[in-house]
């Protein structure tokens, strides 16, 4: 905020031509492709469906249909379970691998993010295999000691599912609130003779809270919105699920769908409006002037091994999707056994072979929507930061105003504003590829953005100004100066926009018109609806796991290369 | 600055906040303390009186932080021990020492009010609510900030947090009072206003106090006595005053104030011998009984030369050296004049008077030299 308001107290620049320009072509991208398609959904909730009047009879409807009530209480039930449950998960592992000498402590936090670059929904199946009533581990359960453990039933897998896959937000979060936690904090604490639990309890705990909170409610809304991963598991009776199969089967005109859309975004503001109440003004981050840095305690013997192997079997256990779908992918048959009978790479040659378009789909769409997203990110990052431009601050918002909206809301909208558009071929434009390409990239906007404001923020305003004094103008300065400079930044966005992208489902499962149009995740989506295209579903789920896994640490090897890039270079 | 938030340890209650009864003396014994190779303590040897205002004064790495947290239990020596009164407190662990530590940083936590921060240590000893509300009290009137008992640290300036970190520790009575480079994160006006309040609240609690400190000029005007140290050992322990007056050796005469440092060598024996400086800059009678140790150096501060009228004779008890000034630095209240002598150059300060004629760079300079106020230290 204080770099913000400096860099626009001395920018001496006045307002031209080319950056009005730029507003107004960004302002029209977020119009028609966030800004109408929501606003369509909402209008539409409100409107009678014969008159075309306001009204809130469909709410009433809503709130009268015993489907839609049970709908909404599973999808209550079930995020905040999973957030429990992830926090069961997370806890342990933020703990111990940031405030003890925990060996292995940079695999184990390694290890943990990996849940996150799998599609969940690919993952599903695969839990069924190793979890379900004739998984695994129920066989293995029942044979020895005669009895099974319903992981998987109804929502319970769903939740199972869901925390698996999600907890790594809460652990990213909770530790690094944990590692800003100072020394001094906590020996003060032991100074005036607090230890142990109490010490957890009233100091370290506390100021961890904010990074929690921020996590957990991220966790809650991810799980709330999430479409795929219930219908997969064939859990109908949750709010993303009912949208989805409102519009599909009933059709675009029936209002439920609408209404439903509308309580996910409610849901999803009230979540993210509750975890800023509860963060706002707890800035605790105390590693400070002065300060002793972070503190990382000798663990006793008696205290460790416990520890290490609750740890093993948490990763063990959040690690199981990977296993189960790599064990998938290479099994000939696998049903009412603990494992596959043999093994087969044929799933991996039809998929190439025959299911090829999929992959080029997700590599051509991803990547189209990561460029489209970095190019906005720039653009909106540097009227922001670095012009006087009236609407900049506002294009940030509304950019970021798109987290806030789910997946199958952005893709129902889509399909409300533009089915009636007919394009020369005599195609919908809404079933039209390009729009999932634009769908992606409104998705994934938020994430880009930050990206590259955060990549502005640390290019000092002087050495544009020494390029301007030695006669570069505004254009040749970004050129020459600015955008070389972000480049880190912005190639980090790029691959995070592209990864998240590559196997996001709700927003396209809307979209897709036919599979020669079809990314990967609805390929996997397909070929996971058959028993017999299970093999193959999963050979197209390690390629997608692959995919994301390579983006993810080319994405991390370039943000820390180009710090250490810079650390040498300015202070 | 807010005058209303100062200390007043007039109105310190000692029904309260308790008085001297509690100070105890502090006793090092042999200790050596390493992080893998490096031996950051070294034969640490040391006794802190009960009531004494006491200071860790050195360049930093010398080891004074880590010391003073080896006393608070932060830090575990190899060999030696540390003795609180006339107990053995090295097995114990921080929470069971009894000692309160005021930290570099404050490290009030953020996410209490000022009474919570104020009270925590009350509350962790189990003291009874109604006492604990009566000492809070006394412990925030103590350090002036009784009004804003209710605030959160981040909304208190940095010197208001000191005092709250000042507080949350007296107000458990401890034994003993270690305060780490306190005044190191307030501006200059607020430093020498707080060091003054520190010592008198020091006086009134009576209170064991150590301050670890880089700054000579805060220990020198608050402490009782100094130990000065350097790479891990103490190099000298003594008043300020003294310290100043007779280094022990050349790393305390230098990093106390500017000295100068002539090499040269001894001649003669008994009351002829004189101290001849290398490269010509002339020769000092060394009095009698001075104590010589061999490869010895001569020692003296600026003030203990005047530059005299050249061909003027020697004032007397003063030996007269022959130089050229190099260079002439207007200081104020002084003039401080850089003087070639021989191999080495030298600083000699002079009180400056309106209209008073000074010496030109390059102009030969008159020294006359106070041979017994000069030192001779080897090392």
């Amino acid at each position: 905020m204080a770099m913000f308001q400096m860099a626009m107290s001395s920018s001496s620049a006045r307002v031209r031509p080319g950056q009005i320009v730029a507003v107004a072509l960004i302002a029209a991208f977020l119009v028609f492709f966030l800004l109408i398609p929501v606003a369509s959904v909402i209008v539409t909730a409100f409107r009678d469906k014969a008159t075309g009047a306001f009204t809130l009879v469909n709410f009433v409807d809503f709130a009268q249909t015993d489907l839609f009530v049970r709908s909404f209480w599973n999808s209550v039930y079930v995020s905040s379970m999973s957030v429990v449950v992830a926090s069961i998960f997370a806890l342990p592992l933020a703990y111990y691998t940031t405030r003890f000498e925990f060996r292995g402590a940079a695999i184990v936090q390694t290890l943990g993010i990996i849940p996150l670059i799998m599609p969940p929904f690919a993952g599903a199946v695969a839990m069924q295999l190793l979890f379900g009533r004739n998984g695994t581990v129920n066989l293995l359960l029942d044979q020895y000691f005669g009895f099974k453990v319903p992981f998987m039933e109804g929502l319970n897998g769903v939740i199972f599912v869901q925390s698996i896959h999600y907890f790594p937000f809460i652990l990213i979060n909770l530790s690094a609130a944990l590692r800003n936690i100072d020394r001094s904090m906590e020996e003060s604490a032991q100074n005036l003779g607090s230890s142990g639990l109490r010490l957890f309890r009233r100091i370290v705990f506390p100021l961890a809270m904010p990074g929690y909170v921020a996590g957990a409610s991220l966790v809650f809304i991810k799980v709330f919105d999430d479409l795929a991963t219930p219908l997969l598991l064939n859990v109908n009776q949750m709010l993303a699920p009912q949208a989805y199969l409102r519009i599909t089967s009933v059709g675009i005109n029936d209002p439920m769908g609408y209404v439903i859309s509308v309580v996910l975004i409610v849901a999803s503001l009230i979540a993210m409006w509750l975890s800023v109440l509860a963060m706002r003004g707890k800035d605790y981050a105390t590693t400070q002037r002065g300060g002793g840095g972070l503190a990382k305690r000798e663990m006793r013997p008696g205290d460790a091994i416990p520890a290490y192997i609750m740890i093993a079997l948490i990763l063990a256990l959040v690690l199981a999707p990977h296993i189960g779908l790599f064990l998938m992918s290479i099994a000939t048959v696998w049903s009412f056994s603990p494992l596959p009978d043999a093994f087969t790479l044929k799933h991996y040659a039809t998929v190439i072979f025959d299911s090829g378009q999929y992959i080029w789909n997700t590599v051509l769409y991803a990547s189209l929507a990561a460029g489209i997203d970095i190019v906005i990110g720039v653009a909106i990052a540097y009227l922001v930061l670095r012009t006087k431009v009236i609407g900049a601050k506002w294009l940030d918002y509304t950019a970021m105003a798109a987290l806030a909206v789910p997946g199958v809301v952005l893709g129902i909208g889509f399909l409300r504003s533009y089915y009636g558009v007919i394009l020369p071929g005599g195609q919908s434009l809404a079933t039209y590829w390009v729009m999932i390409v634009l769908a992606l990239a409104v998705r994934r906007l938020p994430y880009a953005l930050r990206a590259c404001t955060a990549a502005l923020q640390q290019v000092s305003q002087s050495l544009e100004e020494a390029a301007e004094n030695l006669g570069a103008g505004k254009r040749r300065t970004i050129q020459r100066v600015v955008v070389p400079l972000m480049t880190g930044g912005i190639v980090a966005g790029f691959v995070t926009s592209f990864a998240t992208a590559a196997v996001e489902l709700s927003a396209t499962i809307m979209l897709v018109q036919s599979t020669s149009d079809a990314p990967l995740a609805y390929g996997l989506y397909v070929y996971m609806q058959s028993p017999a295209g299970r093999g193959a579903g999963a050979a197209l789920g390690m390629i997608a796991v692959l995919i994301v896994g390579i983006c993810t640490y080319l994405s991390h090897h370039i943000a820390e290369k180009d710090r250490a890039r810079k650390a040498g270079t300015s202070t | 600055m807010n005058m209303q938030s100062t200390l007043n340890p007039q109105v310190h209650d000692p029904r309260v906040l308790g008085a001297g009864s509690r100070a105890a003396g502090i006793r090092v014994e042999g200790v050596n303390l390493s992080y893998g190779t490096t031996h950051v303590l070294k034969d640490v040897n040391l006794t802190i009186r009960p009531g004494e205002f006491f200071a860790f004064l050195g360049p930093s790495g010398c080891g004074k932080t880590t010391l003073l947290r080896l006393i608070a239990g932060f830090n575990v020596a190899q060999t030696g021990q540390v003795l609180i009164g006339d107990t053995d407190v090295s097995t114990l662990p921080p929470w069971k020492r009894d000692v309160g530590m005021v930290f570099q940083s404050y490290a009030l936590w953020p996410h209490m009010s000022v009474r919570k921060n104020v009270a925590f240590g009350l509350e962790e000893r189990k003291i009874p609510r109604a006492e604990i509300e009566a000492r809070v009290d006394a412990a925030l009137e103590l350090v002036g900030l009784k009004h804003l008992a209710d605030r959160k640290p981040s909304q208190l300036s940095g010197g208001q947090q000191q005092r709250v970190a000042l507080a949350r520790t007296v107000v458990i009575r401890p034994r003993v009072l270690l305060l780490d480079e306190p005044l190191s994160n307030l501006d200059a006006k607020l430093r020498v206003q707080m060091r003054r309040e520190l010592l008198e609240l020091q006086r009134e609690l009576q209170l064991t106090t150590i301050f670890v400190t880089h700054d000579q000029e805060e220990a020198n005007t608050i402490c009782d006595r100094i130990a000065v140290m350097h790479d891990g050992v103490i190099q000298q322990v003594g008043a300020p005053m003294e310290l100043y007056d007779r280094p022990a050796n050349l790393f305390v005469a230098n990093f106390l104030g500017t000295v100068n440092i002539v090499e040269g060598e001894v001649k003669g024996a008994g009351p002829s011998s004189a101290f001849v400086i290398a490269g010509g800059g002339g020769t000092v009678p060394i009095p009698a009984g001075r104590d010589v140790p061999g490869g010895a150096r001569l020692v003296f501060r600026p003030q203990n030369a005047a530059i005299a009228e050249p061909g003027s004779a020697a004032a007397a008890g003063r030996t007269r050296l022959n130089g050229t000034v190099v260079y002439r630095e207007f200081l104020g209240g002084t003039i401080r004049y850089g003087v070639k002598l021989g191999a080495t150059e030298v600083t000699i300060d002079m009180p400056h008077q309106a209209g008073e004629t000074v010496l030109e760079t390059g102009s030969p300079a008159a020294i006359d030299l106070s041979a017994e106020k000069a030192l001779y230290l080897a090392h």
